[in-house]
C-alpha cells in the first residue's frame, strides 16, 4: 500500500507539470489580455506593467518563471485584484467553497444513497418510478434555474431563510446554497446508486443470504451495501472535487464569496495568475481523490486488498 | 415417514416473451434421511424447483400447487414465516462455490451470522459453533481459515463452508442444487463423500440436484427425471436404472461415458433442450425420441402413477419388466 501510494505520487508530479504547461499556453492563446480592459492605456504604461508582470518575455520563459514560483509555493499576484495576490485570494474563498462543498457532499451521498437503494428495493414499483422520474428532474434543472427558484420561495416568499450572503457560514445561511449544490449530485448518485444495487441483489451470494434466511434488511446493509458502493466511489472521487471546488452560480446567486466566481471572472478577465492557481489547485486535489477513491477501493473490496 | 410432499408444483414466470412454464405439475415426496436425485438437462426445472421450495423465485416467478413440509404448507408463507424454514428447517448449497460466498465478508461472520440469527447465540458461542462445523466438514486449520475472505480459498474449500453453512441450524432437509459442477473431479468425489458421511451423521434428507447420472448412482434414493419441465419418470434408484421406462431416461443412461466401450465417440441423445416458450405440440420430448409413435405429436402423455410410488409420462406401452 505504502509503495503504492509512493508511486501514486511521484507519477503525479510530471502529470502537474503537463497540466500546468498546457492550460499555460492555452491561456496565452488565447485572444485578450489582462490589461486589455475597457480603456486604453498609453504605450508607456502598458510596457511597464507588462514588465512587471513579465508578460513582455516569451511564453516559455515566462512558464518557467511561473513553475520556479510555484515551487517556492507562491502563485503569483493577481493581474485583476492588484492588492492580492493569488494566495490570498484563494485562501480566501476556499474555506467557503469546502464548507458549502463538504455539507453538499455529505447530503448527497446520504440522500442519494437511500433514494437509490430504496428504488433498487422496489424495482419497477411505483415508488421506484417516482424516485426515479425526480432524481431524472434533479439531473435536467440546471442550477441556475433552481437557485434562483429556492430563493424565490424560501427566502422570499415564506421568508425562512436568507436569501443570499454568508454570515461568517451560519447555518441558515448555508441551508439554501448546500441544496442548490447537491441536488444534481443527489440525483446522479440516487442513479448510480439504484443501478449497482440492483445489480448485487441479483448476484448468486445475495440468493445465499436469502437461502440463509436472513432478514431483507440486514442483507441489505451487511451483505449488499459495500459491493453496491463499488462503482458510485469511482464517481464520487472527481465528483467530491467538483463539489468542493465551488460552483459559480451558486456563489453569484447566493453571494457567498467562493472559489467559483473568483474562476469564472478570471478566465473572462484573463487573470492569468487567478486561473493558474485555481487549475492547479483542481488538478492537485483530482490527482489526490483519484488516490483516495483507490484506496478506498481497497478498503472496500478484500480481493482488491489482497492482490 | 415423508419429510418433503410436492403435489402439483407449478413454477411460471412472465416474460416480456409470454409466460414461461419452468416447471409443470410435479408430484414427488422426500423420507427423512433419504436422498432423492433430481436429474435432467440443464433448463428442465431442476433449479427452480428447488428455488420455489424455499421462496427464492426471481420476482417475475410464481408458483402454484402444493409442498408440505412435515405438515405444513410452505408454499405461499410470507417472508418472515419463510426465514424460519430457511436455514432451521431446509437449507442450500448452490452450483458455484466461487460466487455463493459473498466476497466482501470474512468467512466466519458469514458462517456465524445464521447462528446469530437462527439460534439467538452470542459472537463468540457463533465463533465456537462455528468452528465445530468446520471441523465436521473437514476443514484444515479452521482456527486460521475461519478469518479468512472466500477468495484465499479453493473451489473445494468454499463448497465445503457452503454446506458447513448450511448445516449449522441442523436442518431436516438439505437442497444441494449441482453442488459439485464446478469442481474438479476428484473434488467432486470428496464433497459427494462428505455430503454422504454428513447425511448419516445428522440425519439429514437431501434432494441432490444434478444432471450427473454417476452421481446419482452413488447417493440417491429416489430419482426424478426431468425435461422441459416435468417429470419424465419418477421412481427408486434401482428402478431408474435398471429398468428405465422412459426413453429418455434411457438415452440419459446409454450417454453416461463407459470405459468398456470401444467405439472412440461418446453416446449423446441428438437435439438440444427445448425452448420453454415453444414447446412442442403433445410430448415435449418428442423432437429427440427415437421411439415416438405417432400419439406422441398429438397429445402430452399423462403422468400415471404405479403401486409403489413409481411415476412416468409416455405413450408407449409398458413392458412388464419395467414395473416389476
Amino acid at each position: 500500500m505504502l509503495s503504492f501510494m509512493t508511486k501514486r505520487l511521484l507519477v503525479a508530479v510530471p502529470t502537474l507539470l503537463v497540466i500546468a504547461l498546457v492550460s499555460f499556453l492555452l491561456m496565452h492563446l488565447a485572444p485578450g489580455s489582462p490589461f486589455g480592459g475597457e480603456k486604453d492605456l498609453p504605450p508607456e504604461v502598458l510596457a511597464n506593467i507588462e514588465a512587471k508582470f513579465h508578460l513582455d518575455k516569451p511564453v516559455m520563459e515566462q512558464f518557467v518563471i511561473y513553475i520556479g514560483n510555484l515551487l517556492q509555493g507562491d502563485f503569483g499576484p493577481s493581474f485583476v485584484y492588484h492588492d492580492f495576490t493569488v494566495t490570498e485570494l484563494i485562501v480566501q474563498a476556499w474555506p467557503v467553497s469546502l464548507e458549502l462543498g463538504l455539507w453538499a457532499f455529505l447530503l448527497a451521498v446520504l440522500l442519494g444513497g437511500l433514494i437509490g437503494t430504496l428504488a433498487a428495493l422496489k424495482q419497477n414499483s411505483r415508488l421506484d418510478y417516482i424516485l426515479m422520474s425526480l432524481a431524472m428532474s434533479g439531473v435536467v434543472i440546471p442550477n441556475f434555474v433552481l437557485a434562483p427558484l429556492l430563493m424565490l420561495v424560501f427566502a422570499v416568499q415564506l421568508g425562512w431563510l436568507p436569501a443570499g450572503g454568508w454570515n461568517d457560514g451560519q447555518w441558515q445561511n448555508m441551508i439554501l446554497p448546500v441544496v442548490a449544490l447537491a441536488l444534481s449530485f443527489v440525483a446522479s448518485i440516487a442513479r448510480i446508486m439504484r443501478g449497482s444495487m440492483i445489480e448485487v441483489l441479483h448476484s448468486p451470494y445475495i440468493r445465499t443470504a436469502k437461502a440463509k434466511g436472513l432478514p431483507q434488511s440486514y442483507i441489505v446493509l451487511r451483505h449488499a451495501l459495500r459491493p453496491a458502493l463499488m462503482p458510485l466511489v469511482a464517481y464520487l472521487g472527481p465528483a467530491f472535487v467538483g463539489i468542493v471546488t465551488g460552483s459559480m452560480v451558486i456563489d453569484v446567486f447566493f453571494t457567498t464569496g467562493g472559489l467559483g466566481q473568483h474562476f469564472v471572472n478570471g478566465a473572462l478577465n484573463r487573470d492569468y495568475g487567478m486561473v493558474m492557481g485555481i487549475t492547479m489547485l483542481i488538478a492537485t486535489l483530482t490527482i489526490l481523490f483519484n488516490a483516495v477513491v483507490d484506496i478506498l477501493y481497497a478498503l472496500i473490496d478484500p480481493r482488491i486488498r489482497h492482490s | 415417514m415423508s419429510l418433503l410432499t410436492v403435489r402439483d408444483l407449478q413454477v411460471s414466470f412472465d416474460t416480456p416473451d409470454g409466460e414461461v412454464v419452468a416447471v409443470n405439475r410435479l408430484n414427488f415426496s422426500v423420507n427423512a434421511g433419504e436422498t432423492l436425485g433430481i436429474v435432467g438437462e440443464s433448463g428442465s426445472g431442476k433449479s427452480q424447483t428447488a428455488f420455489s421450495l424455499l421462496g427464492l423465485l426471481a420476482g417475475n416467478g410464481r408458483v402454484s400447487g402444493s409442498a408440505q413440509f412435515e405438515h405444513q404448507e410452505i408454499l405461499g408463507l410470507s417472508e418472515a414465516a419463510m426465514n424460519h424454514i430457511r436455514a432451521e428447517q431446509i437449507a442450500m448449497i448452490f452450483q458455484d462455490p466461487m460466487t455463493s460466498l459473498n466476497p466482501y465478508m470474512k468467512i466466519g461472520q458469514q458462517l456465524r451470522e445464521v447462528l446469530m440469527l437462527h439460534k439467538g447465540m452470542s459472537k463468540r458461542e457463533a465463533h465456537v459453533e462455528a468452528l465445530k462445523m468446520m471441523d465436521a466438514v473437514k476443514i484444515p486449520e479452521a482456527a486460521k481459515r475461519i478469518n479468512m475472505y472466500p477468495h484465499e480459498l479453493s473451489g473445494g474449500m468454499r463448497q465445503r463452508i457452503m454446506i458447513a453453512m448450511a448445516l449449522l441450524c441442523r436442518p431436516k432437509l438439505l437442497i444441494a442444487d449441482e453442488p459439485t459442477t464446478a469442481l474438479d473431479v476428484t473434488v467432486q468425489a470428496q464433497i459427494m463423500t462428505l455430503l454422504r458421511e454428513l447425511q448419516s451423521e445428522f440425519n439429514t434428507a437431501i434432494i441432490l440436484i444434478t444432471h450427473d447420472l454417476g452421481v446419482v448412482a452413488g447417493a440417491c434414493d429416489q430419482v426424478l427425471v426431468m425435461y422441459g419441465g416435468r417429470t419424465m419418470e419418477y421412481g427408486s434408484t434401482e428402478q431408474i436404472f435398471y429398468q428405465p421406462s422412459h426413453p429418455y431416461t434411457r438415452g440419459l443412461l446409454k450417454a453416461v461415458p463407459n470405459l468398456e466401450s470401444r467405439a472412440g465417440e461418446l453416446n449423446t441423445i441428438p437435439g438440444n433442450p427445448p425452448n420453454l416458450l415453444s414447446l412442442p405440440k403433445g410430448c415435449p420430448f418428442n423432437p429427440r425420441c427415437q421411439e415416438s409413435v405417432a400419439s406422441c405429436f398429438q397429445d402430452a402423455p399423462e403422468l400415471i402413477s404405479f403401486t409403489g410410488g413409481r411415476q412416468r409420462a409416455c405413450h408407449l406401452s409398458l413392458q412388464a419388466e419395467e414395473v416389476a
